[in-house]
């Protein structure tokens, strides 16, 4: 007897919940065994405790907020201006935009280690908040290829060409458009652009380890290495990041597409 | 005196357009800012290391850092690396299909396909470090699955040969973003199947299969193929996860690229810029196909 789709529909869904609740369960389940013979949150004590790990996360939250301000004053303008006035442009600039889920990142920080080294031109890493202004410019190339396509779908929305000129015949400067004309209206999708790049800085790894920066990411793999039951407890702490600044991005879209139907 | 006032741009509302050459530079002062960084902090880091595969330590032109890539200590791990992305991204590709076609075709109920949905965003973003220490909190030597198997099961997987830190430990840990991806990425295409196509081939007297292998399917091979290639790159270029998850016992190209930045292991920079340039080239390749295949899946998504 054949079954019907709906069957096969729920098995398949079944197996994919097996497979994609369990290692959380496990994780959750493995970072309450810190004390012997009873669960208990020591190793989250001991995590959220611990001063390496104020010290790195701090760092890597400090570095996604410089990163998604640069990366917003940098591409914001860039999609506005190609969008007004340099249409043909524009397959070059979202190629650019493309090009970071090209080129392995690992790739690109041994480009910046041998471009920037101390004999260079551009000496970056030679100093400590060289390496750090290299680290977040690295990381807001990989933020690339989301807060581009953030910013252009918000650009999509609102009729700039009408608004600039307005703007203009008012008298406002391009400073003035840009600031009080073009970023409010495409907040909602910069912000659900800068969520996700918090998500990827505050949990990278390649770029800091290489760099040689205290970052959370390092830290994190330091801690599986000579720990046992904090490192399930900082996966659970990562997992709630990762979730919250998803759950944001959805309560800003949704809250944008009722202001546009209210208005 | 008129250059610079055609160089600031907030004059240009007021004073009078000089002559048609300033106004068209003037144009790309506003994509400059952005056009120097990626040209400082994204192309000419690549091309510099693309540029180092090819020449020796006093700058000539060869062609033997390339050839350093085919010594078996090089070769094996490349060809680890594609094995373990062909096979994570196909397994990634079809299993991502059969769960979005359940809950967007299946009759399931909606609110499962936006939990999904909702749920793949997280997933595909929760991998490096992180995802490698839920695995290991549950198939690792202490971890759930594996006590559970042994207590209650009797079942060591440890004495099946299992090992996380194994090709096949691997291949589970990308899974769970790679799957997530596809599920993101497909779940669209499925869309836009349209209900015609389906109406028009049951009154022709099709049944659900002949539907699937005659009409969808050739519809979707295209975002199919190109989806498998962007996952295979997406795992190809993965660092943190390997590395969280295996130490560097395991010997996959990044994590031979890792140990070669932080040491010089093979003692021959050379020979890294040539690794990173074979990564380059296989990601690139991926990607190309990825871009060209998605271009054709688009005409049937109008």
């Amino acid at each position: 007897m054949m079954k019907s789709p709906k069957f096969w529909s729920w098995i398949a869904f079944g197996g994919g919940l097996f497979y994609f609740f369990v290692p959380l369960i496990g994780m959750f389940e493995f970072s309450l065994r810190a004390k012997r013979g009873e669960y208990s949150f020591l190793a989250y004590q001991n995590v959220l405790g611990d001063p390496q790990f104020q010290q790195t996360f701090f760092f890597s939250f400090v570095m996604a907020m410089f990163t998604i301000v640069w990366g917003v004053l940098l591409v914001t303008p860039t999609a506005f201006w190609v969008r007004l006035k340099l249409p043909q442009l524009r397959p070059v600039i979202e190629f650019i935009t493309l090009l970071p889920l090209v080129i392995p990142p690992i790739v690109i920080v041994f480009g910046y280690i041998r471009m920037y080294n101390t004999s260079s031109f551009l000496p970056l890493t030679g100093s400590a908040m060289g390496t750090n202004i290299l680290l977040m410019f690295g990381y807001s190339v990989l933020a690339l290829p989301y807060l581009y396509r953030a910013v252009d779908t918000g650009l999509r929305t609102i009729d700039i060409v009408t608004l600039t000129e307005a703007a203009q015949s008012l008298g406002a400067g391009w400073i003035t458009i840009m600031f009080r004309l073009i970023l409010p209206n495409v907040l909602v999708a910069v912000l659900s652009g800068a969520f996700l790049t918090f998500a990827i800085v505050i949990g990278e790894y390649v770029f800091a380890a290489l760099l040689n920066r205290p970052a959370f990411g390092p830290y994190m793999v330091w801690m599986g290495s000579n720990k046992a039951y904090e490192p399930a407890a900082l996966a659970v702490i990562a997992f709630a990041i990762t979730w919250a600044c998803m759950g944001l991005i959805q309560l800003f879209t949704r809250l944008s597409k009722h202001e546009r139907a209210k208005a | 005196m008129t250059d610079a006032a055609a160089i600031r741009p907030q004059d240009r509302a007021t004073t009078p357009r000089p002559r048609r050459l300033p106004q068209g530079l003037l144009k790309w002062v506003g994509v400059a800012p952005f056009l120097i960084f990626a040209a400082l902090f994204l192309i000419l880091p690549t091309l510099n290391i693309v540029v180092g595969a090819f020449q020796t330590p006093d700058g000539g032109f060869t062609l033997a850092n390339i050839a350093g890539l085919f010594r078996p200590e090089i070769a094996r791990p490349f060809w680890i690396s594609i094995q373990l992305s062909f096979v994570t991204a196909t397994l990634g590709c079809l299993i991502g299909i059969i769960l979005a076609a359940a809950v967007t075709r299946g009759g399931l109920p909606k609110g499962l396909r936006d939990g999904m949905l909702t749920f793949s965003g997280v997933a595909s973003n929760f991998a490096g470090v992180p995802l490698a220490f839920a695995f290991i909190a549950t198939l690792g030597r202490l971890g759930l699955v594996t006590v559970i198997a042994k207590e209650v099961f009797g079942v060591s997987l440890m004495g099946l040969g299992f090992n996380l830190i194994s090709f096949l430990g691997l291949t589970l840990t990308y899974l769970y973003f790679q799957i997530p991806l596809m599920i993101l990425i497909i779940t669209p295409a499925l869309d836009g199947l349209k209900r015609e196509w389906r109406e028009a081939a049951e009154s022709l007297g099709a049944t659900g299969s002949q539907y699937w292998r005659m009409v969808a399917l050739p519809i979707l091979w295209p975002s199919l193929l190109g989806t498998l290639a962007l996952l295979f790159a997406n795992s190809f270029g993965a660092v943190a996860t390997a590395m969280a998850l295996t130490g560097s016992s395991l010997s996959i190209v990044p994590i031979i690229l890792f140990a070669q930045i932080r040491g010089d292991v093979l003692q021959d920079p050379y020979l890294g810029y040539a690794i990173a340039f074979g990564m380059i080239v296989i990601t690139g390749i991926a990607n190309v196909i990825y871009i060209v295949l998605r271009t054709r899946a688009e005409r049937w998504l109008k």
